[in-house]
C-alpha cells in the first residue's frame, strides 16, 4: 500500500512558474531570473534509489569509483542492495555524492536544480512565494537546523509550500546541479576582502540579506562541499525544463 | 553496534581486496621490470637485466612506475580516465580524457575572454613549462581546459594558444560541453560561477596528474611557489 503511494508519488512532478529574484548571493546585477520549470514533488526516497542502483550497478557500493564518491558513500547499507536496520523505505536518499545524483536525474531525462532555482522555491511558505521577510519562516527553517536525525523522516512529513513541493525545508539538505559556484574560502571572514589570488571576480560575491541565516547556512554548506562527498543528511531531487 | 560489525566487516573485504591487488602488482614487476639509461643514451631502448649505459656508462635505472602502469592498460579508480564526456582540442580533433594517458598531465581551467585572473595563470603554466627540462618536456602535457564552452571554440583556443606563444606539441586545450565542464571541475574540485556572459568567477587551480590520471598536486592561488609543483613533474616525467 505504501509502496503504492511512493511509487504514484516517485515521479510526480509541479510546475514552477518563472520570476525574478534577490538571492542571498547574486550576480552583479544582483537580480536573479529563474525561467519555467518542473519540480519534483518530493526528495529522491530511499526506495527510489534502490530501485536505480540495481539498474546501473556501477553505482553500487562495492563498484562505485574512488573519483565519484568518497567512502561514506551509502556507509549505513547493509550491502550493495539492502538499507539499513533503521533506515526507512519512505525517508530520503542521503549518503550520496553529487556524481550520482547527477547521473540519477539524468537517467530519467531530468537534471538537478540549479542554486538560483531551488532558492526560489524554497522562499515560499504554505501560503506565499516568497516568505522571507516573515519572521516565523526563517525561525521555522532555524527551528528545524535544531533539529536531530530528521533524514531519518518520511518524505511529505513537513509541509507543501506555495508550489506544492514538500520538504524542502525540515528533512535533508539538497545537491544542486552548481554547488561549485558557491565561491567561498576556507574562513567566512576572507569573502569580505576580494581574495583576489585565490578567485578572480569575488568582488562579485556578498551577503545581500545578512538577515537571512538560514540561507546563509545553505551557502555556506555548499561551498564546503566536494563532489564526492557523501553526508547524512544530504539528499536530492530533480527537476525538469519546460522545454523537455 | 550493528552498524560496527559491518563497518568491520566492510574494511576486512576491502583490505582482502587490496592485498590481493598488491600481490599481483608486485609480481608483475618482478616478472617484468625493465631498464633503461637515465640519459636516455640510446633513446627508448631498454634492457631487461641491471647493467651500465654502453655510452654515458651511468647505472641502468628501472623505467617508472608510471610507464609500467601505462602497459597493463587499467585505469584507477582514482582515474579522471573514468570521466568519458567528449572534448574537442584547439586542432579540432575530438578526444576523450582518456586519449591523454601515457603523459603526465598538468591541467588548469581559464577562458579566453578573461581579464583578471586567467593571464596570471597563464603566465603560471608557461612559468612551469620553462622550468622542466626538455627531456621531460616530452613526457608531459600541459593542459588548458575552458570554463566557457559555449564561447571558447576551437579556432578560439587556437588563436588564443597562438597568442600566447603555447602552440607546441606539448600544450593542449579543450572544449566541452556545459556538463562535461561541470562534471571536470567537480573532480578537481575547481569552483566557478558566471557573473555575467563572457565573465566568470573561478578558483585558480593548477593540476598535476600523473600518467594514468590520477591526481598528484593541487597548486591553488595565483603567481605563488610553485616549487612543490616542479618537483612532482619532474619526479613523474624522470
Amino acid at each position: 500500500m505504501l509502496f503504492a503511494l511512493t511509487a504514484n508519488c516517485q515521479s510526480k512532478m509541479v510546475s514552477i512558474k518563472g520570476g525574478t529574484y534577490i538571492p542571498l548571493y547574486g550576480r552583479d546585477s544582483l537580480k536573479v531570473t529563474v525561467t519555467d520549470f518542473q519540480m519534483d514533488v518530493y526528495p529522491v526516497t530511499n526506495a527510489e534509489f534502490l530501485e536505480f542502483i540495481n539498474k546501473n550497478p556501477k553505482w553500487k557500493r562495492s563498484n562505485i569509483k574512488r573519483l565519484f564518491a568518497d567512502k561514506n558513500y551509502l556507509i549505513d547499507w547493509k550491502s550493495d542492495t539492502e538499507l539499513g536496520n533503521n533506515q526507512s523505505l519512505h525517508a530520503p536518499i542521503t549518503d550520496i555524492s553529487w556524481f550520482v545524483a547527477n547521473d540519477y536525474c539524468g537517467c530519467q531525462g531530468k537534471r538537478l536544480p540549479t542554486i538560483d532555482e531551488w532558492e526560489y522555491v524554497a522562499m515560499a511558505n504554505e501560503n506565499l512565494p516568497d516568505a522571507r521577510k516573515l519572521k516565523t519562516y526563517n525561525e521555522q527553517i532555524l527551528g528545524w537546523y535544531e533539529k536531530p536525525k530528521t533524514f531519518n523522516n518520511e518524505i511529505g512529513s513537513t509541509f507543501k509550500n506555495y508550489w506544492n513541493v514538500y520538504d524542502l525545508h525540515g528533512l535533508v539538505w539538497e545537491w544542486t546541479l552548481d554547488f561549485n559556484s558557491v565561491l567561498v574560502s576556507g574562513e567566512s571572514r576572507k569573502d569580505v576582502d576580494t581574495d583576489n589570488s585565490l578567485f578572480c571576480g569575488s568582488a562579485a560575491i556578498g551577503a545581500t540579506d545578512l538577515m537571512n541565516y538560514a540561507a546563509f547556512m545553505r551557502y555556506a554548506i555548499r561551498g564546503s562541499l566536494k563532489a564526492k562527498y557523501s553526508m547524512r543528511n544530504l539528499g536530492f531531487r530533480c527537476v525538469k525544463d519546460n522545454s523537455q | 553496534m550493528k552498524n560496527l560489525k559491518s563497518a568491520l566487516i566492510l574494511i576486512l573485504t576491502l583490505l582482502l581486496v587490496v592485498s590481493c591487488k598488491n600481490d599481483k602488482a608486485s609480481m608483475a614487476s618482478n616478472d617484468l621490470t625493465i631498464y633503461q639509461c637515465p640519459m636516455n643514451c640510446e633513446a627508448d631502448k631498454t634492457y631487461k637485466e641491471l647493467g651500465s649505459c654502453p655510452v654515458c656508462k651511468m647505472d641502468l635505472k628501472p623505467i617508472q612506475k608510471s610507464t609500467k602502469e601505462l602497459s597493463n592498460n587499467e585505469i584507477s579508480d582514482e582515474s579522471i580516465f573514468n570521466l568519458t564526456s567528449n572534448w574537442n582540442t584547439e586542432e579540432g580533433k575530438t578526444i576523450q580524457l582518456e586519449d591523454l594517458k601515457g603523459k603526465t598531465l598538468v591541467m588548469v581551467m581559464i577562458y579566453t575572454t578573461c581579464k583578471a585572473a586567467c593571464p596570471r595563470l597563464v603566465a603560471d603554466m608557461r612559468n612551469i613549462e620553462t622550468q622542466i627540462p626538455k627531456s621531460n618536456l616530452k613526457n608531459l602535457k600541459l593542459v588548458l581546459v575552458s570554463i566557457d564552452p559555449e564561447i571558447d571554440t576551437p579556432e578560439r583556443l587556437k588563436n588564443f594558444a597562438k597568442e600566447n606563444f603555447m602552440d607546441e606539441e606539448h600544450w593542449t586545450f579543450l572544449q566541452g560541453t556545459v556538463s562535461g565542464v561541470r562534471e571536470f571541475a567537480n573532480v578537481l574540485a575547481v569552483k566557478y560561477k558566471e557573473i555575467s556572459p563572457m565573465d566568470f568567477s573561478h578558483s585558480n587551480i593548477i593540476t598535476v596528474f600523473n600518467s594514468g590520471g590520477e591526481i598528484m598536486h593541487q597548486q591553488e592561488g595565483l603567481g605563488v611557489d610553485n616549487k612543490e609543483t616542479i618537483k612532482t613533474i619532474l619526479e613523474l616525467t624522470n
